[in-house]
């Protein structure tokens, strides 16, 4: 077995020595220093699935857009329509090229009639700022606030009842994909239902001096502190997407069958629309599928092949072990012509060819509207 | 982290361990491999009869994130597997020097032994 390598001078996050006082192991991540799990990737996320954890997501970017053009602006520069949602309310939505590659995926919540508050990808935050920046219109402010806001993600069917006992009443009214203001201890939280686990869960952002306060309230009213590996194996369940694994600069969200949230109707031609809309018209050469290995096999990983009838026909994108589902699956890119549910490929572990049966997405989804 | 090293044992620095009767090493990985992997939840085991050289990929050991290879401390012939890591390859992450063994050598060459750790050498490499 090899030794981790360790990486000096990596991002910590406001919470990174409450990680090391758990005894968390940390690992390299986008430049970041993260937990990986604290007591184990399986006992975190079954905590998630049956009880409530909480994840340090301060890694992660943050952008305050405002001004009175930035609706038509954001429109512009992002496949969704911002538009469908009044303030209060968020969508998932994604940032594309030219050539309709993604540069990032999304959560964009419109705190206000004129102001919004996007949540980006910790290794994209940088590329993403310099990208925006250049276009930025008038009437828009554009501001990069990563480094002063923390924040965390409470997920599992008992984070509600967490919540309740950390924050003000108020915060019963919030329903899914929306988003409100509350104080913890006089300053301003946002608190969001939203998750990347497929659970009923929260994310809360707020200025990272809170940050040490509310994940240690957080951990005595019931949490489990849980770490990117269940994060990991959580997200691979419900099948959302991981950047630079099923969304990259050459894979454009008609192929990682987010075609839902690109709108090809809003009025605003965004960033690679065109070349969105000629992939739809001549057919979208791959798409994203979800599989599960039949027999008794390793767990399938990111870039094993993937073949029918001995021929590759593309890649796995994500794979796994199931802590849930007790199962071998995965997500892979493959041609368009063999991406259909029920139908059989191999996938190559080793050098050797190891049976999978294409399945409908999510593998896994306990999430009421 | 405190490891549990068993003295009785010889080590590589991969952190495979060794243990030798009548020209026959089992090996396995180290406890404090099982900790570092943690989760184990599939072992590729080598094939009866395979010839493997020192230091050559042996096995595969599959955690939650990830896979990893495991080395053949000395060169030999695969003799034996453990059967009971189909079932159950979480016996590497409970009882890493015994239950959780993985495969025997056939020694080719008993001179190579003289070049693994001792249990106080290992944990010395360990610090």
């Amino acid at each position: 077995m090899a030794d981790r390598k360790t990486v000096p001078s990596l991002k910590k996050t406001p919470l990174t020595a409450a990680h090391q006082a758990l005894g968390a192991r940390l690992v390299e991540f986008g430049g970041w220093l993260m937990p990986v799990q604290y007591t184990g990737i399986l006992q975190e996320h079954r905590a998630v699935r049956e009880a409530a954890g909480v994840f340090d997501i301060s890694h992660m970017g943050e952008f305050i857009i405002s001004g009175p053009s930035a609706e038509a602006w954001l429109n512009a520069m992002l496949c969704n329509d911002i538009r469908a949602i009044s303030p209060g309310h968020g969508q998932y939505t994604l940032l594309t090229n030219e050539a309709g590659g993604v540069l990032d995926d999304w959560y964009i919540y419109r705190l206000e009639d004129q102001t919004y508050l996007a949540v980006v990808n910790a290794t994209e935050t940088g590329k993403d700022f310099n990208w925006l920046q250049k276009k930025v219109a008038s009437n828009v402010t554009l501001k990069n606030v990563s480094e002063e806001y923390a924040a965390l993600a409470l997920q599992g069917p008992q984070s509600e009842a967490i919540l309740y006992k950390t924050f003000d009443k108020e915060i019963r009214r919030i329903r899914r994909n929306q988003i409100m203001t509350t104080l913890y201890q006089g300053q301003p939280v946002w608190v969001a239902r939203t998750g990347y686990t497929g659970e009923d869960g929260y994310e809360l952002f707020f200025p990272a001096e809170l940050a040490e306060g509310l994940w240690q309230r957080l951990l005595t009213v019931g949490a489990v502190p849980a770490g990117l590996g269940a994060r990991d194996t959580l997200r691979l369940e419900a099948c959302y997407p991981l950047y630079g694994h099923e969304l990259s600069e050459t894979i454009s969200p008609l192929e990682a069958g987010l075609g839902h949230f690109v709108s090809f109707d809003k009025p605003e031609r965004f960033t690679g629309k065109d070349s969105l809309r000629r992939q739809k018209d001549a057919g979208l050469p791959r798409r994203l599928v979800a599989f599960e290995m039949t027999g008794l096999t390793a767990p399938p990983r990111a870039r094993y092949a993937v073949l029918v009838d001995g021929q590759r026909v593309g890649e796995v994108t994500s794979g796994g072990v199931s802590p849930t589902l007790k199962k071998n699956l995965g997500l892979a890119l493959i041609d368009h012509s063999q991406a259909k549910v029920g139908g059989r490929i191999d996938i190559e572990i080793r050098d050797q060819r190891r049976p999978a049966l294409i399945v409908p997405k999510p593998f896994y989804h306990n999430i009421r509207k | 982290m405190n490891s549990h090293i068993p003295d009785n044992l010889k080590y590589v620095a991969s952190h495979e361990w060794l243990s030798t009767q009548n020209g026959i090493a089992t090996v396995g990985i180290t406890d404090h491999a099982q900790a570092e992997l943690s989760d184990v939840v599939y072992v590729e085991l080598p094939p009866l009869g395979k010839t493997l050289a020192a230091k050559a990929p042996a096995a595969v050991v599959e955690s939650v994130k990830a896979a990893s290879d495991i080395y053949a401390p000395v060169s030999g012939e695969v003799v034996a597997v453990n059967p009971a890591l189909a079932a159950d390859p979480a016996l590497v992450n409970r009882s890493p020097y015994e239950q959780g063994w993985m495969f025997k050598l056939k020694i080719a060459d008993p001179g190579e032994l003289a070049a693994l750790l001792d249990a106080a050498a290992y944990r010395a490499k360990l610090g």
